[in-house]
């Protein structure tokens, strides 16, 4: 792989540890990518802090993605992908929601361009944003019943 | 149903659908245009009608074949997506792709973007009323697909580049159809520019129309041309270089006005750089060498092995039957589309089939754009935003 490797990254590890200790729950280096897992409760103010922190300055979005790890608990993992377009740099969010309490805490307030974004986790996966200002369907048909990108939903659907 | 409020009473607005069926909408889009008069008062984008389930079915699939479903996303750019879903996978797999396999891929990547940008402009040209702009585009365009079907016997839905390299080697008398392609293109660019650059009516239609600052554009998360004509200078073929680009010597044109009729300028530019890089992608591959890495249980083996070794035949029965397991992990890979960041994200289980693909599509994520750039102009302004945004329903719905 010719891609960049992070070489900045511990640096970013460091700057969110000294922000707070508590929202650097685990670091996980794997080909070249940082993924730092945030504890749920903590990741709206990292996600600010990684935004409005001048030394981190990750300005754009580039991405949020849930993975279902069905059985394994708590059950949705959510992706957030960052760039710092001046520092040339990429992250990882990740923190995870259990299936019985499928809410999390909407990032728009901080990147209005996660808008579209939460909005399709909310309609595959049904999890809810709080925060959100518009949270409804985006791909389904409104009338749709179920998460179809859960892992017990069947790849060819419900009659 | 998306719906929108609208003033009643003494100011009285009108809401009109435009789309999912229209002809300017580029795709099944529904736009919600909320009407003062000729006035935009709001425009709220409906998606989800072409919506096929394509990340649902990759979890089904092996990893192989998942392949010809990215060509079917962002259908202008069936390259890209191989290319972006490819790279996601060797990530995984910690695969190195040889050097000459690389610049095939460069090449065919950069062919396939001028194709994308030809038919952004002849279609952007015929919603401003330039009809014969469309047909000159597509008269180029055919001679791009005449050499994808040279390559891999299909003028689109290639599925030209698989985990590890490339499908085939290049064809024969395949430099000598590029060459003549590369001299042939510079001239039609300049005819392009001279119908529509210095154009009263194109720069009536197209300045001052669909402004957005750049703090706008990057707090919508908004990438590619549209980023780059509002002065930011962001291209992963620069920032986070992949597939060997850092060998290439290209420039990444920019402006800063920011409204239809920089996006235009900076994706003509574009054109001609990726016609650069194609020459120099055409310089660098050697008439022989390999196509795809040494990997075996991983990429399979040539035809003519497997019919005469016996552990030839074996690899390629359990990678086309069972496929190969990349060991558990998450990779994310972003390369630069025609549209602006074209991201791949994978997770895998450790099981042939992997567990989440999801494509961080620009085209979905720039859309998020038109309500605010629409906003406040007239409805024919509205045309102009959908087209400068340069959206594939493809791949914003997947």
């Amino acid at each position: 792989m010719t891609q960049l490797a992070n070489t900045n990254a511990n640096a970013v590890v460091e700057r969110l540890r000294a922000w707070n200790p508590q929202a650097v729950a685990e670091v996980v280096e794997y080909r070249g990518e940082t993924t730092i897992v945030v504890p749920r409760e903590l990741l709206r103010a990292a996600a600010q802090q990684c935004k409005e922190n001048r030394a981190l300055d990750f300005n754009l979005l580039s991405d949020v993605t849930c993975v279902d790890r069905f059985p394994v608990e708590p059950r949705f993992e959510l992706n957030y992908q960052l760039v710092s377009i001046t520092r040339r740099e990429r992250i990882r969010l990740r923190t995870s929601v259990s299936a019985q309490h499928p809410v999390m805490d909407s990032v728009v307030p901080v990147w209005p361009g996660a808008d579209w974004l939460e909005r399709e986790v909310f309609d595959l996966f049904g999890i809810r944003f709080d925060g959100h200002p518009d949270l409804r369907r985006i791909l389904l048909p409104d009338g749709f019943e179920g998460a179809p990108l859960r892992r017990d939903f069947p790849v060819e659907g419900k009659r | 149903m998306t719906t929108v409020e609208t003033a009643v009473g003494a100011t009285k607005t009108m809401v009109l659908n435009m789309g999912p069926q229209h002809p300017s909408t580029h795709g099944v889009l529904r736009v919600l245009l909320e009407l003062d008069g000729e006035n935009v008062v709001s425009a709220v984008p409906d998606i989800g009608y072409l919506h096929t389930g394509i990340e649902k079915s990759c979890e089904d699939k092996t990893y192989s074949q998942v392949i010809t479903l990215t060509d079917r996303m962002d259908y202008l750019n069936p390259l890209g997506n191989n290319l972006v879903y490819c790279l996601a996978v060797e990530k995984l797999l910690g695969l190195e792709v040889p050097k000459r396999a690389q610049y095939i891929r460069v090449m065919l990547v950069e062919l396939q973007r001028i194709s994308s940008h030809l038919v952004w402009l002849g279609t952007h040209a015929i919603d401003m009323g330039a009809m014969s702009v469309l047909l000159y585009c597509f008269r180029e365009r055919e001679e791009i697909l005449k050499i994808f079907e040279r390559f891999s016997g299909q003028r689109m839905m290639t599925s030209f580049i698989r985990i590890g390299g490339v499908a085939l080697q290049p064809p024969a008398g395949w430099r000598a159809q590029v060459k003549r392609f590369l001299d042939m293109m510079p001239a039609r660019i300049d005819e392009y520019e001279n119908l529509l650059t210095e154009n009263r009516i194109w720069q009536g239609r197209l300045k001052g129309v669909g402004y957005l600052s750049p703090e706008t554009l990057v707090a919508l998360s908004t990438t590619g041309p549209g980023l780059r004509a509002a002065g930011i200078a962001y291209d992963n073929r620069k920032a986070f270089p992949y597939s060997s680009y850092e060998e290439f010597d290209f420039n990444v044109p920019m402006r800063t006005e920011s409204d239809c009729y920089a996006r235009y300028l900076v994706r003509v530019a574009e054109m001609r750089e990726s016609l650069k890089i194609i020459r120099q992608a055409m310089d660098k591959i050697t008439d022989d060498g390999p196509i795809k890495a040494e990997a075996p249980g991983i990429v399979p083996p040539q035809r003519e092995k497997m019919k005469t070794e016996m552990e030839a035949l074996i690899y390629h029965f359990k990678i086309f039957t069972e496929g190969f397991s990349p060991p558990p992990g998450e990779a994310f890979v972003a390369v630069e589309s025609p549209r602006g960041e074209l991201g791949c994200f994978i997770a895998s289980d450790g099981s042939p089939k992997p567990l989440r693909v999801h494509f961080r599509s620009p085209s979905f994520i720039n859309l998020q754009a038109l309500p605010k750039m629409a906003k406040g102009q007239l409805i024919a302004d509205t045309v102009a935003c959908i087209g400068t945004i340069d959206i594939v329903l493809g791949e914003v719905d997947r």
